[in-house]
């Protein structure tokens, strides 16, 4: 008789721990072929709240890391992964249709995109800061500063899709928040269980998994978020109720809308997340 | 003969208003030349003297309808397809006609908006003539800027600007969109119209093609007209915090892009061991520069417990020096407050100050009888839950707090919606170095305050607003952005 | 530490010893040279226009130093310079006369008979001016010769490598031993600014040389370039402002050196209006160590009574 599987119960991912949802729900996941995958948590708005909560008390010691150290952070991260490269690709053939090649593409594809974003930690204050001459006895530069707390909807494509909108976000030194993919929620839990072991400190990353049109609302309108990445907002009156939400801070908010994300990822995955703080000093004797 | 200790009077010094013509009524800017508006009209006043200066169009929905379509037009067939060198040269062009009608601008400023000659001529009117000549070198290089290799335009851009600095708030606003390729439709503020409205003469004598600048005069409802205009790609604002809140939620859903410059409650930082006659300089300039009607005022004075009576001292000594009075007179440090209903806004917070328990003082001086005016003020005593240690008065107005630690005075800082700028002072390089990190703030002035310059961005965090302008970092607003990786 | 509380309840604590005056010196809070030349040229640009420039140039023309240090100097020299002082100009009565006269120790005799009779004073340059380069004894002997022949005003030179060496007590002892030498005289403290390079430098020298007693603080001897700035008397102006707000004690203020034109010198007296206060604006108070500066004043003053430009045929070189 074969052996029974022993089945992991998906959770959500806030503050470095795995709790339930306070609510106490959760909603079933099928696969591709529409059998029972498993169940995962129905996050409230209190989970949202408690995320934010660990994402703005986790922002102030990862902002202020070196560059470098963030940077062997999401390396870390990436090295993690690969050792659950199978695992991964087993999931991704689970939750869609694909063929084993393609799940290998994308989930190659994805720790290729940590290694790109670890990379970039101590590339883009470079980039995008520097000395302005101004016309007068001072010196002058401008430097990126990350935005705080970001709010992200996590497109479809359960791995890459993570991937490619949680990674540039923390990468700066921001902290977020992000609801996974509707549908399928369940490999950005297995992403995060590889996060918690990847010196990644807890409370950076947030996994919640759950209704997006449930959650995103409570994220949108929470004054203590300052950025809103609206990627994988599929229904465009959501869209446009949430980036009115997000207007009463003034949040940063980036619109719906994905790019091919086999391709170089465009720079204001980064930039829409960072503050620009120019200093000002004389120079004399 | 001179006698002993006999006080200096200055004698007044006024600069001749000959230099300006003032029609009796303005028309709107569109298409390249000045056209009767579809609207009502209104009164554009001197605030110093409340003389009424000229008869304003008040721009309708139709008449800003006309002036998208005329940009787009111009857009589509002329600016567009131009070199950005032949952009560039328009832009130098500007610039050049600006100088040369330098003290014209400076005057005119001085009359409508109300702030000392002083400031038209030697920060205003040199900066705006700056920030045109540093975009102009800019159109022929976007390839360089970092936003990919052939970076293209947006379109059409709607610009609604304040009172406080019209003209630079123009320059800033038009020579970035200019020089990337889009056009503009332009609306100034209600209350300070004329300087923009000679701008639009300067485009005419550069030769602008017409409808690259259209220049709509009018109220909220204008703006509210330009924001929700279908036809409008970007919409770029300087304001209040609730105007560009709404102006946030009128473009939800939309692809327009936005960048908000909004207000702010900048602290000043004053360590114990600060350049302290330099740092009371900054202090005065932080506020009192332009009445305190400044996005960027440090309108918050944290000083260390231990030089607070020194640096007051000090302070107050400064301030009985300030000269308040004529704006056209030269020797004037403080003019006009800009409108009757910022000073009733500024009388306002100040007397919830006092109710609040806050001490108030301002040096004697002499107001004038007609115009608004507000003396120099500050409130000591002030604790950061009383409003006006939390709302932006503009005016000048200065709340004094005390800290005792750099952790509590980085706390306090922090400690506001608001994040636009911040100043420190201190000798000890790392504990500047330290402070400046520590800011939420988008610029940090230290040893040094309300410096401006056409190569150093300028934009809050937080609810001071999006978007930089100025440097590199403002052609970013005014580009499509997919060409970046 | 703080300009107030670091004084003046304890002077004598502050000279106690080299170490002290040096805590003390470097106490007091620096100058940001970027913000004080802002200030400086900011006050530059007040324009002072009819009443107020004809109130100026009065006042400036009481101010003046009118100076001759040249090795050239000869009786002749100097009688003229002292008739100019008395009326510097012959045909208006109502010109004032100079504060003082300021010429070499040798030339005080004669400086001081020709103005007797007259209010305007004979300032001499002591200790070994312009280097201050000699053995104290012989500072202290020039000194006494001066007061001896006469010297209403002693301008002494600080030793200004001693002060870069940071012994400053040697500095303040100097200056207190001239200062006695000057008996009734009252002394001036020249820094030469322009060898003290730095504004935290002229700052520090003024507070050692009002603690040591000065009764003016000069910015330069005319030798070195640059002599008198605006911003390097604005700090001097803040210390004697601050010094007033310790101690009570007024000490006067002497730019030196390159104060050419009319307007110049007007910018000085706002600066000094506007720093210091309307209380030093008073000959006692503030001097111009000046020659070619009263010509320009005179055909100002002219210009102003007659409404036409004058010109360099109009006044009288001396």
């Amino acid at each position: 008789m074969a052996r029974l599987d022993v089945k992991k119960t998906y959770k959500l991912y806030i503050g470095g721990d795995f709790p339930r949802s306070e609510s106490g729900r959760s909603y079933p996941v099928s696969k591709a072929d529409g059998t029972f995958w498993a169940n995962a948590s129905q996050a409230s708005r209190k989970d949202a709240r408690d995320a934010v909560r660990a994402a703005r008390a986790a922002f102030a010691g990862w902002s202020t890391k070196t560059a470098y150290n963030r940077g062997q952070v999401i390396y870390r991260i990436a090295e993690v992964a690969e050792s659950r490269r199978d695992q991964f690709e087993a999931e991704l053939r689970s939750a869609e249709a694909i063929t084993a090649a393609q799940a290998r593409t994308y989930v190659d594809a994805a720790i290729d995109r940590l290694v790109f974003y670890a990379g970039w930690a101590d590339k883009i204050a470079q980039v995008v800061g520097g000395a302005n001459p101004v016309s007068g006895p001072y010196l002058n530069h401008s430097a990126p500063e990350p935005s705080g707390v970001v709010a992200v909807v996590a497109p479809a494509g359960p791995l890459l899709g993570l991937v490619s909108v949680v990674a540039p976000v923390i990468t700066t030194g921001n902290t977020c928040v992000v609801i996974a993919s509707e549908p399928h929620p369940l490999t950005a839990i297995t992403l995060a269980e590889v996060m918690a072991t990847s010196d990644l400190p807890g409370g950076v990353v947030n996994v919640l998994t759950g209704s997006v049109a449930e959650i995103a609302p409570w994220l949108a309108s929470h004054l203590d978020v300052n950025g809103l990445d609206l990627t994988g907002v599929t229904d465009p009156d959501l869209a446009r109720t949430l980036e009115e939400a997000g207007a009463e801070n003034l949040k940063r908010i980036r619109r719906p809308g994905l790019e091919d994300l086999l391709a170089p990822p465009p720079l204001d995955r980064m930039t829409k997340f960072l503050e620009t703080k120019t200093v000002w000093h004389p120079m004399g004797v | 003969m001179a006698n002993k200790s006999q006080p200096f009077e200055y004698a007044p010094a006024p600069e001749s208003r000959s230099i300006v013509d003032i029609k009796p009524s303005y028309g709107l800017f569109i298409n390249g030349e000045f056209v009767d508006g579809t609207g009502k009209s209104f009164k554009t006043i001197s605030p110093s003297t409340e003389e009424v200066l000229a008869e304003i169009s008040e721009a309708s929905d139709a008449d800003v309808d006309l002036a998208v379509k005329a940009a787009r037009r111009a857009y589509t067939r002329v600016w567009s397809k131009m070199s950005g060198a032949e952009r560039g040269k328009y832009l130098f062009r500007i610039a050049r006609i600006i100088q040369e009608r330098a003290r014209e601008f400076a005057v005119l400023e001085s009359i409508d908006n109300g702030k000392p000659i002083k400031e038209t001529r030697d920060v205003d009117v040199p900066t705006v003539a700056a920030h045109f000549f540093y975009y102009a070198g800019w159109a022929d290089k976007l390839g360089y800027a970092g936003y990919g290799d052939d970076p293209q335009p947006l379109g059409v851009a709607g610009q609604v600007i304040p009172w406080n600095f019209p003209l630079l708030m123009l320059a800033w606003k038009i020579a970035p969109a200019l020089a990337c390729g889009n056009t503009v439709v332009l609306k100034p503020a209600e209350t300070t119209p004329l300087t923009a409205l000679l701008f639009a003469e300067v485009c005419q004598q550069a030769d602008l093609p017409p409808g690259v600048v259209n220049i709509v005069t009018g109220a909220g409802g204008t703006g509210r007209a330009i924001v929700s205009h279908p036809d409008v790609n970007k919409v770029a604002f300087t304001g209040s915090t609730e105007v560009g809140k709404a102006i946030a939620r009128a473009v939800a859903g939309t692809d327009k892009r936005v960048t908000l410059e909004l207000g702010g409650k900048a602290a000043n930082i004053v360590f114990d061991d600060a350049p302290v006659d330099q740092a009371v300089e900054g202090i005065v300039n932080g506020i009192f520069f332009n009445q305190g009607h400044v996005c960027c005022a440090g309108s918050r004075l944290l000083v260390q417990e231990s030089i607070a009576d020194e640096v007051l001292a000090k302070l107050k000594r400064r301030m009985k020096t300030l000269r308040v009075g004529d704006p056209l007179d030269k020797n004037t440090d403080i003019g006009a407050i800009n409108s009757a209903e910022q000073l009733a806004k500024i009388r306002e917070l100040s007397e919830i100050g006092e109710a609040e328990g806050a001490e108030r003082w301002s040096p004697k001086c002499d107001l004038p009888s007609t115009g608004f005016w507000f003396p120099p003020t500050i409130f000591t005593g002030v604790s950061q839950a009383h409003r006006i240690a939390r709302e932006e008065i503009f005016g000048p107005v200065l709340s004094v707090l005390t800290f005792r630690t750099p952790k509590e005075a980085i706390e306090k800082a922090n400690n506001t919606p608001f994040g636009l700028s911040a100043g420190v002072w201190t000798e000890k390089g790392s504990l500047i170095l330290w402070a400046a990190s520590q800011l939420r703030a988008g610029v940090v002035w230290s040893n040094t305050f309300n410096r401006f310059d056409p190569a150093s961005p300028f934009g809050g965090y937080k609810e001071s607003g999006y978007g930089r302008e100025g440097g590199r970092h403002g052609l970013e607003p005014y580009l499509k952005n997919d060409g970046a990786r | 530490m703080t300009t107030t509380n670091s004084t003046v309840s304890s002077v004598s604590e502050a000279t106690a010893s080299d170490a002290a005056l040096r805590r003390f010196l470097h106490g007091l809070p620096g100058v940001d040279q970027v913000g004080a030349e802002q200030r400086a040229a900011g006050l530059g640009t007040r324009s002072i226009k009819t009443s107020a420039k004809a109130f100026a140039i009065d006042l400036a023309i009481q101010m003046v130093d009118l100076t001759t240090l040249e090795g050239s100097d000869t009786a002749g020299k100097v009688r003229t310079l002292a008739a100019k002082a008395m009326r510097p100009d012959p045909t208006d009565p109502t010109c004032p006369a100079t504060a003082a006269v300021c010429v070499y120790p040798d030339m005080v005799p004669i400086a001081k008979k020709a103005l007797k009779g007259s209010a305007v004073k004979v300032a001499a340059v002591a200790t070994a001016f312009p280097s201050g380069r000699a053995a104290l004894d012989i500072k202290l002997a020039d000194t006494a010769d001066a007061v001896e022949a006469g010297a209403d005003e002693i301008d002494m030179v600080i030793d200004r490598g001693a002060f870069l060496s940071g012994r400053y007590l040697e500095v303040f002892e100097e200056i207190v031993a001239v200062k006695e030498a000057c008996q009734g005289a009252h002394l001036k403290v020249i820094f030469e600014t322009g060898e003290l390079q730095t504004y935290d430098n002229v700052r520090r020298a003024s507070w050692l040389a009002m603690l040591a007693g000065a009764h003016f603080i000069k910015t330069s001897t005319g030798k070195v370039q640059p002599a008198a700035t605006l911003p390097v008397t604005l700090v001097m102006l803040e210390a004697v402002r601050d010094f007033r707000e310790a101690t009570g004690q007024m000490v006067g203020v002497k730019p030196a050196g390159g104060i050419r034109h009319s307007k110049d010198a007007i910018k000085y007296l706002v600066m000094v209006n506007e720093i210091a206060g309307e209380d030093w604006l008073d000959p006692d108070w503030f001097r111009f160590g000046a020659s070619t500066l009263l010509n320009d004043l005179l055909m100002q003053r002219k210009k102003l009574t007659t409404g036409a430009y004058s010109g360099p045929d109009y006044v009288t070189l001396d």
